[in-house]
């Protein structure tokens, strides 16, 4: 099996006995006739900063559905600290890819953010003090609090995109899902959304981002997962970012950045 | 002014018209504000459509009319949903399939008992709402509370669904149950408004007091409440028009929340045609 863990500084402040983990065991998921991944596995560690590549239609996205229960899977488990992930949403925060999202909704700012505390309200409960409060101080973090009753449509890419991420700090998560977060974003806002992740590795949280540009900022993964349709690779930046690794998952034309990168 | 508002008001038929408009008016405004958001304007229709045999088939068997319609309407979104999800057909593909069969179906059967019975194929197409009975308020009313209390209960959660249902679905909320809940409400509604405006313009009042609000405020809910206001003052106006004019009432209602439509076109003032005439509009 081509899985690998590695242990970051942070495992060491987690409870004793407990080394989070997500694992994922053979999993496969067919869209009619297309069969969009072949059999993947691999454990990572939490805590890290993972990111998934691939060219486009590798099926990153599926495998963050899948892994979420989002899209049924033909075979496979994922587990998350020995349990199944499906049973524990309620610990989990997904921002999809920005084309699923329609922009023209009747919503602000302060009702996206608020989405983020839907679940822990409760059903035929308001929001709380608390929740408000936390809503708040996730607008503020990612720079957007004055910015709370403009219609969500009239923001720019990169402040929508804070507003997601100011939703799923919201949600006081523990595993972070980040579909094709840096398409259409300023740099500001990539600063903003690195600096978070950072902050958030570094208090135990694992935060995945599917990304399918091989720019520099593939420096700020700890762990890299490679995909086209199959596992190609994972592990950190020096196993992942081979000559071999790139060329099966790109065709040879971009196996130069390898180099530089790992 | 007053006594023209208030003549009418003296015939108990026009009493309980009145008030089925003005409940009809508020709840369709309210879901169909979630099908203008979902993008779902043609399963307004669909299941509207859908109600005629299952209407028909329960007069035959001397059940409630309205109880066959409603079952009618939810068989009609299930068929819906099951082509669209084992077939590669799409979904509006589905929908027309499925309602102009289910019409054609409704229409040949109630063409067929109208022949004997005392049953006008033209009340459910186009309404007939000055023929409204105690019961039938009743029954309107009773429905309307059902939807509003569902709205009003799983506001928070029906948002997140319909704005991000597969954000909604990775925190762990039903967004199946959402959705077959959503198929139910409007189910309810369209059977409750036939009496109104009919199976044919039902759809207007869905979605045109919703698309009107959406031109005028930002929030979902206020969509909603200002929707319900458009509906509530089309329905009255619509009902005095037909008193006055000898207008048939549905249509009149419909004119009416069509007209508002066309002034919030033109006129919001931040969506407006003319008041806004280098307007950018946010991708579609
Ligand atoms: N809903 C769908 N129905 C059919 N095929 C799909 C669907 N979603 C994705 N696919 C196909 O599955 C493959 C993987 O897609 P996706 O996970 O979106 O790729 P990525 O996110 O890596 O670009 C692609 O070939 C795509 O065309
Ligand atoms: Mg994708």
């Amino acid at each position: 099996m081509k899985a690998m863990t590695s242990r970051s500084a942070t495992e060491a402040n987690q409870p004793m006995g407990s080394v989070q983990t997500i694992a994922v065991h053979h999993l496969s998921v067919n869209y009619r006739s297309v069969q969009a991944l072949r059999n993947i596995s691999f454990t990572v560690s939490s805590g890290q900063l993972i990111g998934i590549f691939g060219p486009n239609g590798a099926g990153k996205s599926t495998l963050i559905k899948a892994m979420l229960g989002l899209i049924p899977s033909v075979t496979g488990s994922v587990m998350f600290d020995d349990r199944p992930l499906t049973q524990q949403l309620e610990r989990t925060a997904y921002v999809p890819q920005r084309s699923q999202i329609d922009w023209t909704f009747p919503a602000t700012v302060w009702d996206v953010v608020l989405m983020g505390r839907v679940r822990k309200s409760g059903y035929f409960q308001r929001f709380s003090v608390t929740s408000r409060r936390m809503a708040i101080e996730a607008l503020e973090r990612v720079g957007m609090a004055a910015y709370r009753d403009r219609r969500i449509g009239q923001l720019s890419g990169g402040q929508q995109q804070r507003v997601f991420l100011a939703r799923s700090l919201a949600q006081e998560a523990d595993l972070f899902c980040f579909d094709e977060p840096f398409v259409g974003i300023d740099q500001k806002t990539e600063d903003v959304l690195f600096s978070i992740f950072r902050e958030l590795v570094s208090t135990g949280k694992t935060v995945m981002v599917v990304n399918h540009d091989l720019g520099e900022s593939i420096t700020q993964f700890d762990h890299l997962i490679l995909l086209n349709r199959d596992l190609i690779a994972v592990g950190d930046r020096a196993t992942v970012l081979t000559l071999e690794n790139m060329t099966r998952a790109y065709g040879g034309y971009v196996s130069f950045f390898s180099e530089n990168a790992a | 002014m007053l006594d023209l508002l208030i003549e009418p008001l003296q015939y108990g038929f026009m009493q309980r018209s009145l008030l089925v408009a003005i409940i009809v008016g508020i709840i369709c405004s309210v879901v169909g504000s979630y099908l203008m958001v979902r993008r779902l304007a043609l399963l307004g229709d669909a299941i509207s459509h859908s109600l005629l045999p299952g209407l028909a088939i329960a007069f035959v068997l001397g059940m409630n009319i309205y109880l066959g319609a409603f079952i009618a309407g939810v068989i009609s979104a299930v068929i819906i949903g099951w082509i669209h999800t084992r077939s590669p057909i799409k979904e509006d593909a589905a929908m027309g399939i499925v309602f102009s069969a289910f019409f054609a179906l409704g229409i040949t059967l109630i063409t067929t008992i109208q022949k004997s019975n005392k049953i006008d194929l033209n009340h459910f197409l186009f309404g007939n709402i000055l023929g409204v009975t105690g019961a039938e308020v009743r029954d309107t009313a009773i429905i309307a509370v059902l939807v509003l209390l569902t709205v009003i209960l799983l506001y928070k959660e029906l948002l997140f669904y319909s704005f991000d249902p597969l954000g909604a679905q990775a925190t762990g909320l039903p967004v199946q149950v959402f959705n077959s809940g959503l198929m139910i409400l409007v189910a309810l509604t369209v059977v409750a408004s036939m009496k109104a405006v009919g199976v044919i313009l039902v759809l207007s009042l869905l979605i045109t007091p919703a698309a009107t609000a959406y031109l005028l405020v930002p929030r979902l809910h206020q969509v909603m409440l200002v929707g319900a206001g458009m509906g509530v003052f089309s329905s009255i106006s619509g009902m005095y028009l037909s008193y006055y004019y000898n207008l048939p009432s549905g249509p009149a209602i419909v004119l009416v929340v069509s007209i508002l439509f066309f002034l919030a076109l033109l006129f919001s003032p931040s969506y407006g045609i003319l008041t806004h005439s280098k307007a950018i509009v946010e991708d579609k």
